[in-house]
């Protein structure tokens, strides 16, 4: 008997199941975007056919790493910035398990930066949402690594002397083989866009607009936004990667001067995942590795001989 | 009279193949009966340089380098006759010759690369040698290789040239070669090996001197075998099947090993961008149901901080390994010390807690990693151990029987979906993860993708289902529950003997060490009591819990005692007076941080210089001596 059963459980899913039954109601401040992500989220994983034990939610610190209270599945609420490497490792172990690690722009794009690169480089099987709302909200706002250029706060009293990342760009050119924006104000396209990106194989990056009432009124994010495939001024082709650059510059630039504009920016189907990659080379099992510790029948001692042979 | 054990030396530069053959040659040594112990020195850098290897070989069970040695076999260093590189590190070709003059016992021998080298270049070498009653054999052996084959091969000239001159049969060399070599390559050394043999039998008189192989035999078979190499098998047979890392010597051993087993075992290895990453992925791996490890040395083991905090409070088990090298910050990154101990006994925020070991052999370091793996998963708790690069990379024939305890791939106190169906559930139907009551405080754990098990592990305080909680009673619950296993782990491994001790019951002095010093300190114990001493010694591995009635009682029973260990602070000596409350008068430090470990004579001296003559200024060795507390 296979010690995941939940894995791969064929039935009706109850969007209610994930929402669990005596848990505090969210601490997240009034039209706060964060419940804009849960509602699309709890939206998503029924409609993809995900049920809430086989489901590995993995948050950073920060507002947005409450998402795993809010949401009920298996959860791994980590450390700032790290999100990332726990998830991919938890997706190697057993690929069985859908795995969806979401966190903040100073979570994802500041101090996880490096893991961030990297994942998408790797084009592990997963799901990152970043929650951009471009301020630091639960330290009481800061300024973060996507707050606009001249952006004032207590930590950048003469306003920030930097240009903010460009996160799309950034998965682009790291790798990321689905790399879109969306917005909570947008429940619509946030819920389509992340059904869309959890079926995807590969290293999905959702860049999302989250409004910080209480910290950013002045960003962006309340904005109402086109989408860029809905509209004939953007028309460009998601599998180009030339063309998605040049469309994720314009809205990376476009962001902060009045335009929200959002959609998917970039889908590679060709490029294998990284469990794909690694199954090939034989440096990855077929099966899950975590099964093994329940299967009888793995001969764990086969392999014992050979290496102490040379030792002889 | 003829000396009891050879001390082999080979010298060169790195890149020179000093490591591969000195490899060879201890294993034929082993193989044909000997006992073997060998120690590596080399520099931070990819080709050139001074480096040697020391094999110790005696009939009699080794547990160090020894004392000096008795054979030279000095190769130069053929890249220092690169006159491009000559311009950026100097002409450094005397070096292995001279550098390794000083610790040559008397009537030692000495093979030197005529064509490389000219010991009439080096100052005072005559006079040395006539002093010394060095004999001095200068061969070419590079003409030599060149002219069968390729220059490279000089080194297995000089193999054969001290197997000629040390009596030793050309057969185990050529067994390993046949095993080894590429075909193309076989038949040339083979030649070279038995011209350079027979030449020397020819030419000169092997008896003029006293050096010659011991001749012995094994009660049961033997593994040539490496503290890294210990470390990676414990790791295995445990059933570790997952490891991340990031290159940083002397770790990258281990991740090495690791990584080649773990293919062939159906395991997953990740180099990743930073050891932060590569703990978090340790993390990650095990949270869904696979052993998995992770491991740097000092610097990067800092990095690993954040992620051993939060395995801490999510109990996720999980296994670091630590390989000291010498610090503070880069250091000394081909070099030995005991430096990390306090860095690995407090790293990390808050009340957190892991178990620490520091094996003191090759053996320790296969039992002792797998401890730390079942520790690790039955109480979910990061286990360390905690090693050095003297014992990483030290090759010791040790007993096949070692190895031969059964794989244990049990997870620990995790449940099957049949025992979730009867586990505690809130009324939201989660699992209490993270129970308040539990017996040893050990709340069984559920993966991810089992029916029932749903449950949030976080790095903020929660309560039994894993939701933040910052509720006063259910926080002092939880601390005291966590620091309940570390009570518990200290009963379970009161059992598994961990600490070593040697020399006679009624001693009157005691010599307390720890890792991987222990096997130094025990010949020095036997050299001292055969002096007429009376000393006993106990080596340390468990460091965290630390064994505190086992110490007390090593140190209730001797008058006074001397620390040794590799640092310069003396961590070790602080840890003991901390853990046990007292004994600060007792204690007396022998320190060595120069970036080599002790010799066993290093300890005779300073034991007879500081405990018995009072006297704290010891000429010729590197130490230290903290005197004790109230002098």
């Amino acid at each position: 008997m296979s010690a995941f059963n939940a894995i791969g459980e064929e039935r009706e899913i109850d969007r209610e199941e994930f929402t669990p039954g005596i848990e505090p109601q969210p601490t997240w401040c009034p039209g706060c975007g964060d419940f804009g992500v849960l509602k699309a989220l709890k939206q998503a994983l029924p409609e993809v056919g995900r049920t809430p034990e086989e489901t590995l939610l993995v948050t950073g610190i920060g507002c947005s790493g409450k998402l795993n209270s809010y949401l009920d599945s298996y959860g791994f609420h980590t450390i700032h910035g790290r999100s990332l490497p726990v998830a991919r490792a938890a997706k190697l172990a057993n690929p069985g398990l859908e795995v969806i690690a979401a966190g903040g722009d100073g979570d994802g794009y500041g101090i996880g930066g490096n893991h961030f690169m990297h994942t998408a480089r790797e084009n592990h099987d997963m799901t990152y949402v970043v929650f951009n709302n471009e301020i630091f909200g639960l330290t009481k706002g800061q300024t973060s690594p996507t707050s606009p250029k001249g952006h004032k706060s207590k930590t950048q009293p003469h306003g920030s002397a930097k240009e903010p990342i460009r996160p799309l760009s950034l998965a682009l050119t790291s790798g990321a083989s689905y790399v879109a924006r969306t917005a909570a104000v947008n429940p619509n396209q946030a819920k389509e866009i992340l059904t869309e990106a959890i079926q995807h194989d590969g290293f999905a990056h959702i860049d999302f607009l989250t409004q910080c009432p209480t910290w950013n009124k002045d960003a962006r994010q309340y904005v109402p936004y086109t989408d860029v495939q809905d509209s004939d001024d953007y028309d460009f082709d998601v599998h180009d990667r030339v063309e998605a650059q040049e469309a994720m510059r314009t809205a990376e630039e476009a962001l902060y001067e009045g335009e929200v504009l959002t959609g998917r920016f970039y889908v590679d189907e060709t490029r294998p995942s990284y469990q794909g990659e690694k199954q090939r080379i034989g440096e990855m099992p077929e099966t899950p590795l975590a099964e093994r510790y329940f299967d009888d029948d793995y001969e764990w001692e086969r392999a014992y001989d050979e290496f102490i042979d040379k030792h002889r | 009279m003829t000396e009891s054990e050879l001390i082999w030396r080979i010298s060169g530069g790195s890149g020179d193949g000093i490591a591969s053959t000195s490899q060879n040659f201890a294993k034929a040594l082993m193989r044909s009966g000997l006992h073997v112990f060998t120690h590596r020195h080399y520099p931070s850098r990819i080709r050139g340089g001074h480096t040697y290897t020391e094999i110790r070989a005696s009939s009699e069970p080794v547990k160090s380098r020894g004392n000096g040695y008795n054979f030279l076999l000095a190769l130069g260093d053929s890249f220092a006759r690169n006159p491009q590189e000559d311009a950026y590190y100097g002409n450094e070709e005397l070096k292995p010759l001279s550098e390794n003059l000083d610790e040559l016992r008397e009537g030692g021998v000495i093979v030197y690369d005529s064509g490389l080298l000219d010991a009439g270049e080096i100052e005072e070498f005559d006079r040395r040698a006539e002093e010394n009653n060095w004999h001095v054999y200068p061969i070419d052996l590079r003409g030599m290789a060149r002219e069968q084959g390729r220059e490279v091969m000089r080194n297995t000239a000089g193999v054969g040239v001290t197997c000629a001159l040390i009596g030793m049969d050309l057969e185990y060399i050529q067994d390993l070669m046949r095993e080894a070599m590429p075909e193309k390559i076989l038949e040339p050394n083979l030649e070279i090996l038995q011209t350079a043999y027979d030449q020397v039998k020819e030419e000169h008189d092997p008896d003029a001197h006293d050096v010659a192989v011991p001749s012995g035999e094994h009660d049961e078979p033997q593994l040539l075998l490496s503290g890294s190499e210990a470390i990676s098998y414990g790791a295995i047979d445990e059933g570790c099947r997952f490891i991340a890392g990031y290159p940083m010597t002397p770790w990258t051993e281990v991740f090495t090993i690791m990584t080649q087993s773990m293919s062939q075992l159906g395991g997953i290895s990740e180099q990743v961008e930073d050891e932060i990453a590569a703990a978090a992925l340790a993390l990650g791996a095990s949270h869904a149901g696979v052993k998995a490890m992770s491991g740097s040395s000092g610097g990067g083991f800092a990095l690993m901080s954040e992620p051993l905090g939060l395995a801490e409070m999510t109990e996720t088990p999980v296994v670091f390994v630590e390989a000291m090298r010498a610090g503070p910050s880069t250091g000394m990154p081909t070099k030995t010390e005991q430096g990390d101990l306090e860095h690995v006994l407090y790293t990390s925020q808050g009340d957190t807690h892991r178990v620490v070991f520091a094996p003191g052999t090759v053996e320790e370091a296969y039992d002792q990693t797998r401890t730390a793996f079942r520790i690790a998963y039955e109480y979910q708790i990061p286990a360390i151990v905690l090693y050095d690069q003297k014992l990483g990379g030290e090759l010791i024939s040790v007993p096949e029987s070692t190895f031969d305890r059964e794989p244990n791939p049990d997870l620990g106190s995790t449940l099957t979906e049949a025992e979730l169906e009867d586990a505690p559930h809130n009324a939201a139907g989660k699992y209490e993860r993270y129970q308040h009551d539990v017996a040893d405080g050990v709340s069984p754990r559920s993966l991810p993708g089992q029916k029932g098990g749903r449950f949030l592990a976080s790095g903020n305080e929660h309560e039994p289902s894993g939701h933040i909680s910052e509720s006063p009673e259910n926080r002092v619950a939880q601390v005291d529950r966590r620091s309940q296993k570390v009570e518990a782990i200290r009963a379970d491994l009161d059992d598994e003997g961990n600490q070593t001790p040697h020399g006679p019951e009624d001693a009157e002095y005691g010599i307390l060490t720890w890792g991987s010093q222990q096997g130094t300190v025990e010949e020095a114990v036997d050299e001292l009591n055969a002096a007429g001493h009376s000393v006993k010694s106990l080596g340390v591995s468990d460091l965290v819990p630390y064994p505190v009635e086992e110490v007390e009682a090593f140190l209730e029973s001797v008058d006074e005692v001397l620390v040794v260990e590799m640092n310069a602070s003396a961590q070790f000596r602080g840890l003991t007076q901390k853990e046990l409350g007292r004994y600060g008068e007792k204690l007396s430090s022998l320190l060595k941080y120069n970036g080599n470990p002790f010799e066993p004579a290093d300890i005779v001296d300073g034991f007879e210089s500081t405990m018995i003559d009072g006297n704290d200024d010891v000429p010729g060795i590197e130490t230290t001596f903290v005197p004790a507390a109230g002098d």
